[in-house]
């Protein structure tokens, strides 16, 4: 069987070789890698901006952008057809396809933050090395030990001089990354704006109104796991107040939650109103113009995928949780459900573009519709199915813990 | 003694300085930029197809698929034959089931998953069959989008892809307006109509011109001014395939309606 | 022990020196810029060779006549005459070696093709003598009654009646 032709259903006039051959894994593409790009700027606007109230979730974001790093090229990989070549995108790049740029953006992008984490978290490596060496130790402490060695890369110096080093060493990869960030990102919108061959994707607007729900969903992401792990720390510290071990107390941690979350948000809202005007805009514009192609788009748009567009990405995905983290009075419950309406427009904004740019023939003359695989009964729908999106979704939350191991995010002596 | 400060400065400018040569110059070499445009060879490779002449018999796509090794009972063809019916309302239907392999030997138009449209004889005001392949572009857009350089074109013209360096992305099969790219149901990388160079390159016509009983399918070197093609091409009014998108195809049709997609 | 800055560029500078090893490693020597520039000639060159040296099929029906000049004098008057060879009786490949004898496609479906009468008024398919698939003799292959190199009405009566 043809790549595709499991999932598509044709209707009226399609080419013969046309399928739907861009699914599940590309839309998981551009909302992995908007996520990357989000949180790191949210954590970037503490570092460089100095937005004080961010300082609590801007160390947070640095380290979860880290842990969704690799889970940006996953569904590229998981998509290829030949995913053991991955590796020509650096051998023979093609700079005049937007993809050719992935591979160089993406490892400049994980230097950027590898490094400034690094930066950040220095003296914590050199105070763990340290505080393990001169003692018996245990096997997990031997790891720890170890690893925290190996992360310092030799430079055991902690003095106050060395340390305004390191900030300020933060500083400048903060600032370079907050471009290469909205780079990485704008491009992946390039990837599907370049392509003069489909009329839902060709246009200029495109990398804009990526990058801006990028960062949209970025943060939404950090605020969601951000109060799911500060709930988790209430709980603990309840419990341990009551066994007379607790300090800060959760009335503290409660408050502290609530009012981090609330600026945040609002953050949240800004490029939430930007990205909605851009992507209005170009709708208008389509429909204004109304070149050749608006019949077939019209009636994709408002017809076929009316559903997925009005009332799950703009209504539901978009309007809702815009209500809800505007008025007054946030609640962490409000912000949850927010946050999570947030992540569900961002993702619906993908599944449009990429499974919609595809919803109809480049005869203009039918339509292509998709049937997500449910069921794994092949390594094609194992990878390219709800298993394989599944498997992209969480694997962050996995490192993130890994990482957290030696990087902890919370309670942490030093300044920045 | 090298202190570590002088060896990490050294270092950066090391690794710069193999980073340039090896990669910015091998890329941008302005003598090869300068060849991109125009091209100097002997043969552009064009292909003419005459729509007034085409009855849908589907010889040219069977013996493609053959002549190609493109798996004769999947659903993709790297070239393919449609037939379109404009009733005497105005609408148009367009079809070609299994890319008009076994031609077309029904009145039912195949809509897919819509199933059949029965169109009656009093109700047809034109219909016609259109050969469709790959056009060969001059500005060939699926090129451009390849990441790997796994795709490129000839100095004749042609549009080739490695299968040994296809990474199976689908890049270039979004990139092509015309529909003409798939994946290799077997090799599992990207595919498309290359005019059979195994065959023009040895004097031979494409397998789908020799199967054509009508001469409908004509293929021919542009740069030959007395080749019989190029002739037809230059002094009769042909056409082209959505010439709107600036890749200057080099199929050429003669007889294409408006009605054609 | 002074600058401990520029460590992580040290890492990255080893990262990128390995790449570019690997890259003289993997990448063939024939691989780089051709003919039409970097924009569309960026590959390796000798997959052109190999594309050049893909076995031909479909040999043409110009050396057919050779050892068949009975088929070809008959075909010679015949409206069928503008038919290939290799369309109903397969790729030549390289007989008579390999395929020694043919597989002969004597189906309906095959003549059909043309001859699935289709109303599309004076047009070239119009035009051709066609029948009802689903109602002609639906049970019979049409080699039965109609001699395919040559179809002319008066033979069919002659080879129904013989």
């Amino acid at each position: 069987m043809v790549h595709g032709e499991l999932w598509t259903i044709k209707e009226f006039f399609v080419y013969p070789n046309e399928y739907i051959y861009w699914s599940i894994q590309i839309v998981m593409y551009p909302f992995m890698t908007g996520l990357v790009a989000g949180a790191f700027v949210l954590s970037s606007l503490y570092h460089v901006f100095g937005f004080k109230q961010l300082k609590e979730i801007a160390r947070f974001s640095l380290v979860f952008s880290f842990a969704l790093l690799p889970c940006a090229p996953m569904p590229l990989l998981l998509h290829l057809q030949q995913p053991l070549r991955n590796h020509y995108v650096l051998m023979t790049p093609h700079f005049s396809s937007a993809i050719a740029a992935f591979g160089i953006v993406f490892m400049t992008y994980g230097v950027i933050v590898a490094s400034e984490l690094w930066f950040v978290y220095r003296r914590h490596f050199v105070e763990t090395a340290l505080g393990l060496r001169d003692r018996p130790r245990s096997l997990t402490e031997t790891l720890r030990y170890g690893m925290a060695r190996m992360l310092t890369l030799g430079a055991w110096d902690v003095s106050e001089p060395a340390l305004e080093k390191d900030e300020k060493a933060v500083k400048v990869l903060a600032a370079t990354g907050i471009p290469v960030a909205c780079f990485l990102h704008g491009y992946a919108g390039f990837i599907f704006g370049s392509v003069k061959a489909n009329a839902l994707w060709m246009t200029p607007l495109m990398p804009v109104i990526f990058i801006c729900s990028a960062v949209v969903s970025g943060i939404a992401l950090c605020i969601l796991t951000f109060i799911v792990i500060s709930q988790g720390r209430i709980m603990i510290n309840t419990w341990k107040l009551k066994h007379d071990i607790g300090t800060p107390s959760p009335e503290e941690l409660k408050s502290a939650e609530l009012t981090i979350v609330t600026q945040t948000s609002r953050y949240l809202l800004i490029f939430l109103v930007l990205a909605i005007t851009l992507e209005l805009l170009d709708l208008i514009f389509r429909g204004y113009t109304a070149v050749k192609s608006w019949d077939i788009l019209r009636s994709v748009i408002y017809e076929k995928d009316f559903v997925n567009i009005f009332i799950l990405q703009y209504g539901l995905g978009n309007v809702v949780p815009f209500l809800l983290l505007l008025l007054p009075g946030l609640t962490i419950r409000r912000a949850v459900a927010g946050t999570l309406l947030v992540l569900l427009g961002v993702f619906m904004m993908r599944w449009n573009v990429v499974i919609g740019g595809q919803a109809f023939s480049a005869s203009f003359a039918g339509f292509m519709e998709y049937r997500m695989p449910i069921l794994p009964t092949s390594m094609e729908t194992l990878k390219e199915g709800v298993f394989g999106a599944l498997l992209v979704i969480f694997t962050p939350f996995v490192l993130f813990f890994l990482l957290t191991r030696m990087m902890p995010v919370f309670d942490t002596k030093d300044s920045h | 003694m090298i202190s570590r400060r002088e060896f990490c400065h050294k270092a950066v400018i090391a690794v710069g300085g193999i980073m340039i040569p090896l990669t910015a110059l091998e890329l941008f070499d302005p003598r090869r930029l300068a060849a991109e445009k125009g091209g100097s060879g002997t043969t552009r490779w064009a292909f003419l197809v005459d729509a007034h002449k085409c009855v849908g018999c589907g010889f040219c796509v069977k013996s493609c698929k053959i002549e190609n090794q493109t798996p004769y009972d999947s659903n993709v063809s790297r070239t393919w034959v449609e037939r379109y019916v404009v009733t005497k309302d105005g609408n148009t239907y367009i079809d070609s089931p299994k890319a008009c392999r076994d031609g077309f030997t029904t009145t039912k138009i195949d809509q897919n998953h819509q199933g059949m449209k029965d169109i009656r004889t009093e109700d047809v005001a034109k219909a016609f069959f259109v050969p469709k392949l790959c056009n060969q572009c001059d500005n060939p857009p699926c090129v451009q989008v390849c990441p790997v350089g796994a795709t490129y074109q000839t100095e004749d013209g042609v549009v080739l892809v490695d299968r040994s360096w296809c990474i199976g992305c689908g890049y270039c099969v979004m990139g092509c307006p015309y529909g003409v790219r798939f994946f290799h149901p077997e090799h599992h990388v990207a595919e498309k109509c290359n005019f059979c160079y195994h065959r023009i390159t040895k004097g031979m016509k494409t397998a789908c011109v020799d199967a054509c009983p009508f001469g409908a399918r004509r293929i021919g070197n542009l740069r030959d001014k007395d080749d019989p093609v190029t002739k037809v091409i230059m002094t009769e009014r042909v056409n082209v395939l959505k010439e709107e998108y600036g890749t200057k195809p080099q199929v050429f049709y003669l007889g294409l309606s408006m009605e054609v997609k | 022990m002074k600058n401990h800055v520029l460590r992580p560029l040290i890492v990255v500078g080893v990262i990128v020196a390995s790449m570019l090893v690997a890259r003289a490693i993997v990448v063939p020597s024939d691989f780089g810029v051709h003919e039409r520039g970097y924009m569309y000639g960026w590959h390796r060159l000798s997959n052109e060779q190999e594309w050049k040296a893909v076995q031909v099929r479909y040999k043409t029906s110009a050396g057919c006549p050779r050892c068949h000049p009975d088929k070809a004098a008959d075909l010679a008057n015949s409206p069928h005459n503008i038919i290939s060879c290799e369309n109903c009786h397969g790729p030549a490949l390289e007989h008579p070696k390999d395929p020694a004898g043919y597989f002969i496609d004597r189906s309906r479906t095959l003549c059909i093709r043309c001859h699935a009468k289709l109303p599309y008024g004076n047009t070239p398919r119009g035009r051709i003598r066609g029948i009802d698939p689903d109602k002609h003799y639906v049970q019979a292959e049409c080699v039965m009654c109609h001699i395919p190199h040559n179809p002319k009405p008066t033979n069919q009566k002659q080879e129904v009646k013989s």
